[in-house]
């Protein structure tokens, strides 16, 4: 699929989501429909459907060791082993894992390779998509616990320090969350390199954009209704609050901008589970990443292992006694 | 088959073509693919679609069904591997993989960047194993299956060596080789295997090694090796073949004995042996460590090995020692256990010069070369002289099995740091675990592929070339037979006067060893540092 249907397909069902809420709401007056039955739904696609995907994943086995090792072995005890990036151990195991998960330790590593004339190759580290990434993942974490301040009553302690942290800077009324910026600043520049980049474009699929789109949009909306069309707080309150005690109840004047942002997120969550969003999830179970690498030392075991057609030494030996009699290599039969 | 000009083909258009990959026709290049098996070496091992094709042909005479047996056999395989079917649903295309693949950097064609390779087949997996990529296809990236789609696969799946470079780079671990593993498994089922990989299973089958060296031709070449070494020693070395009760099994790549880099590192080997007294045999059943079963299908690298536990068993050895290869390791030490375990007629191995137990392989009793040499280094136990390997300035080139399915780094480079006074790293970002492929590795060192081979050596040879330049380096030391056999034409075409050597050549070259005559050449027959007027 060509970039220009890829980008415009990705756009206009974003485009097209934000349409089918406001006409929904506005215009059909299915409040109830797009304040709660679609986000009750949405939330238990995504939770079961992530629990159907590790599952999923986790009853394929793991039938060899295969971790991919960064660094020294554990061999002989006056070498020193790195314990992180080739870990021998549960323990190191865990710590890669963390480093990996946490930090994104393996984008950490990314060059960028560039010929020269000569021919020669440099290479250069390149971190911009790692702080990108980090930036992204972060951002959008803090935001989401933010948003439990919509859930709890009282709002949870810890959602005040991020909301107090997050406004550090104390500017703007209300008062600018650095999430905010720093989220769509992200996913902008996601979305920037893989258009300008030709290699990037080149291995774009619709799976690709949609997403960037979708999030786009959902930070957008939620930035509109923050900073610049003020919608009824107290109003959204009272129907999130309604969400989680399972009282739903549909305040009359929250304002379109609301439902909108609502069906955007309810999309993300309900389309998580079936997307490359996975990834989420299923970084935890790669088997480079995730089993130490003591393959020597203690045996693997594949549950499907199966015994297979070999060629014996005493078919070898039937078939080459008398040339290795001649050269005076032992033999069983004589 | 002619080549073009480094200048020339060193001209890289990483550029993508306007139309999208899926729109994008495969065209299979002369110079960038190995020729299809042969009927007899399908025949040997019992492959499926035994026949006379050609890839050249439009007609690849698949069977009437090849379809279904592609997908089932897809489908079988996402159900037992984890990996595999993980690796097909998570990845982002993030991109981090594109520009580490060697042949991408060597060749730019998009579909060599590790992301894409591995979309060939995600978009195939997409269309008939995801309800997305069912409803909407080609919207949800998803693609038919045809017979030109299928020779693409076959086109690139042969198009990767299957180093792993790409999955210590991907934030997720996805490991292109994983997928390009199983694709030739798939492929194997349609009989479409290359001739430079089926012809050695076939021999390794029937002879026990790869080259089809029969008993007596490996005893006779061993012989050789001795009165070799008699003349340049003055020492008569031992060795010996299927010896029961030896102590210890050696089992080496059979290259070793056929390709004439690969022969002064045995002589290295055999040096060494014979100084410690080493109570060791090598055996003819299994005169092979090397595993291009494991090139064609899983159950087929289980096949080959098999006869490596069972020898050791019928010899009766207390533990096997392995020589220097690199996919051999990726085998040995990540596989073996798990196939052919628990080893409980074996002993944990003991070095018996040094008594250090080596505790990393108790459980599949296998050890590496050089952890036993540079064991025997660090006590002192072998006299060595570097000043004989003056005249080599050395860089040591990790191989991609060694270093990142296994992360055996410093050990040879401790054995070289003692049996060599000048040594020198190409750069961090090309060593070690960032290590390049040779370009020639998973069975891929055919002649009919050079193009290719050369492309995918640049990264290889520019970083070589760089400390050529920088310190004169001269000698490029290894532990993969592969690298000995492949790397020497791939060095001459990029950077010219640069010897490719074993790590047990230096090592021999720099032995002691009691009662030796007065050396006036290394193991090569070349004279030792100051000893070139005689």
């Amino acid at each position: 699929m060509s970039f220009g249907l890829s980008f415009w397909i990705s756009l206009l069902a974003v485009a097209g989501l934000v349409l089918v809420a406001y006409v929904g709401v506005e215009a059909a007056h299915l409040g109830y429909l797009f304040g709660v039955i679609i986000p009750y739904a949405a939330f238990a696609i995504f939770v079961l459907g992530i629990i159907y995907r590790v599952l999923f994943w986790a009853a394929r086995p793991v039938p060899f060791r295969i971790p991919t090792t960064a660094g020294q072995q554990k061999s002989l005890p006056w070498i020193k082993q790195n314990k992180i990036d080739n870990p021998s151990s549960a323990l190191g195991v865990a710590v890669r894992m963390a480093f990996e998960v946490l930090l994104f330790r393996s984008l950490f590593r990314n060059t960028r390779s560039e010929l020269q004339s000569g021919p020669r190759l440099a290479y250069a580290s390149s971190k911009w998509l790692w702080i990108a990434a980090l930036a992204f993942h972060y951002s959008f974490l803090i935001i989401l616990l933010r948003h439990l301040r919509l859930f709890t009553e009282p709002v949870l302690p810890l959602v005040k320090s991020l909301e107090t942290l997050d406004a550090f800077f104390q500017v703007g009324a209300p008062l600018l969350y650095l999430t905010d910026i720093v989220l769509i600043g992200a996913v902008t520049y996601l979305f920037l390199r893989r258009v300008l980049i030709p290699m990037m474009r080149y291995i774009s699929l619709p799976a690709d954009y949609f997403p960037l789109f979708l999030i786009l949009g959902i930070g957008i909306s939620g930035v509109l209704m923050r900073y610049f069309f003020k919608v009824d707080v107290i109003g959204i309150k009272e129907l999130t609050m309604g969400l989680i005690s399972f009282n739903p109840v549909i305040p009359e004047g929250i304002g379109v901008l609301f439902y909108i942002h609502l069906f955007l997120v309810s999309t993300l969550f309900a389309y998580f589970p079936f997307s490359k969003l996975t990834h989420m999830t299923g970084v935890f179970l790669s088997p480079t990443r995730n089993i130490a690498n003591n393959n020597r030392a203690e045996q693997h075991v594949n549950p499907w292992n199966y015994p297979v057609k070999v060629h014996t030494y005493e078919e070898y030996e039937e078939e080459f006694k008398e040339f290795m009699k001649d050269a005076g290599i032992p033999v069983e039969k004589e | 088959m002619s080549v073009q000009k480094p200048e020339e083909l060193s001209k890289i258009d990483y550029k993508p073509p306007k139309t999208s990959w899926m729109d994008t026709p495969t065209v299979i290049k002369k110079g960038m693919f190995c020729w299809g098996a042969k009927e007899k070496s399908l025949k040997a091992t019992g492959m499926p679609n035994v026949r006379a094709w050609s890839v050249a042909d439009e007609d690849w005479k698949l069977p009437e069904n090849w379809k279904e047996i592609f997908l089932e056999g897809l489908k079988e395989r996402l159900s037992k591997y984890r990996s595999f079917q993980l690796f097909l649903d998570i990845c982002v295309r993030c991109g981090a993989c594109a520009d580490k693949c060697h042949f991408f950097i060597g060749g730019g064609d998009p579909k060599n960047m590790p992301v894409l390779r591995a979309e060939l087949l995600r978009s195939i997996y997409r269309k008939y194993f995801t309800t997305p990529g069912k409803i909407l296809g080609k919207i949800a990236g998803g693609r038919e299956l045809d017979v030109s789609v299928l020779k693409e696969l076959w086109y690139y799946t042969y198009q990767c060596t299957e180093c792993r470079r790409c999955s210590l780079f991907c934030p997720y671990g996805i490991d292109t080789a994983e997928v390009t593993i199983l694709v030739r498994e798939l492929i194997n089922l349609l009989g479409l295997n290359i001739e430079w990989i089926a012809g050695p299973v076939a021999n390794c089958w029937r002879t026990g090694n790869h080259m089809g060296l029969l008993p007596h031709t490996l005893k006779d070449t061993v012989d050789s090796f001795q009165e070799e070494l008699k003349n340049l020693t003055g020492i008569n070395v031992n060795c010996s073949f299927n010896r029961k009760g030896a102590e210890i099994l050696f089992v080496n790549p059979s290259g070793e004995y056929f390709d004439p880099n690969g022969n002064i590192t045995f002589m290295g080997y055999m040096v060494l042996f014979h100084e410690l007294g080493l109570d060791v045999t090598l055996s003819t059943y299994t005169s092979e460590g090397g595993n291009f079963g494991f090139f064609t299908s899983n159950e087929m690298a289980k096949r080959l090995h098999s006869k490596i536990y069972a020898e050791a068993k019928r010899l009766k050895v207390k533990w096997i020692l392995g020589g220097e290869c690199g996919h051999m390791w990726r085998v040995w030490h990540q596989y073996h256990n798990t196939w052919f375990g628990p080893v409980d007629f074996l002993e944990e191995p003991v070095s018996p010069i040094t008594g250090t137990k080596f505790e990393n392989a108790k459980s599949n009793k296998i050890v590496h070369i050089c952890e036993f040499t540079s064991d025997l280094i660090k006590h002192g136990k072998i006299k060595l002289d570097p000043g004989r390997n003056d005249n080599y300035i050395v860089t040591f080139h990790d191989s991609c099995n060694v270093s990142r399915g296994m992360g055996m780094l410093e050990e040879p480079r401790y054995i070289i740091k003692n049996v060599c006074n000048n040594f020198y790293e190409m750069p961090a970002n090309t060593i070690r675990e960032n290590t390049f492929c040779c370009g020639s590795g998973s069975g891929l060192n055919a002649s009919e592929n050079m193009e290719m081979r050369l492309r995918g050596a640049l990264p290889r040879a520019n970083a070589l070339k760089y400390v050529r330049e920088k310190f004169g380096v001269n000698t490029l030391a290894n532990i993969c037979q592969i690298d000995r056999a492949a790397l020497q034409s791939l060095a001459d075409y990029w950077v010219p006067g640069v010897a490719i050597r074993g790590v047990h050549e230096l090592v021999g070259n720099a032995l002691v060893m009691k009662g030796e005559k007065d050396r006036t050449t290394d193991l090569r027959g070349d004279p030792l540092p100051g000893k070139e007027a005689q």
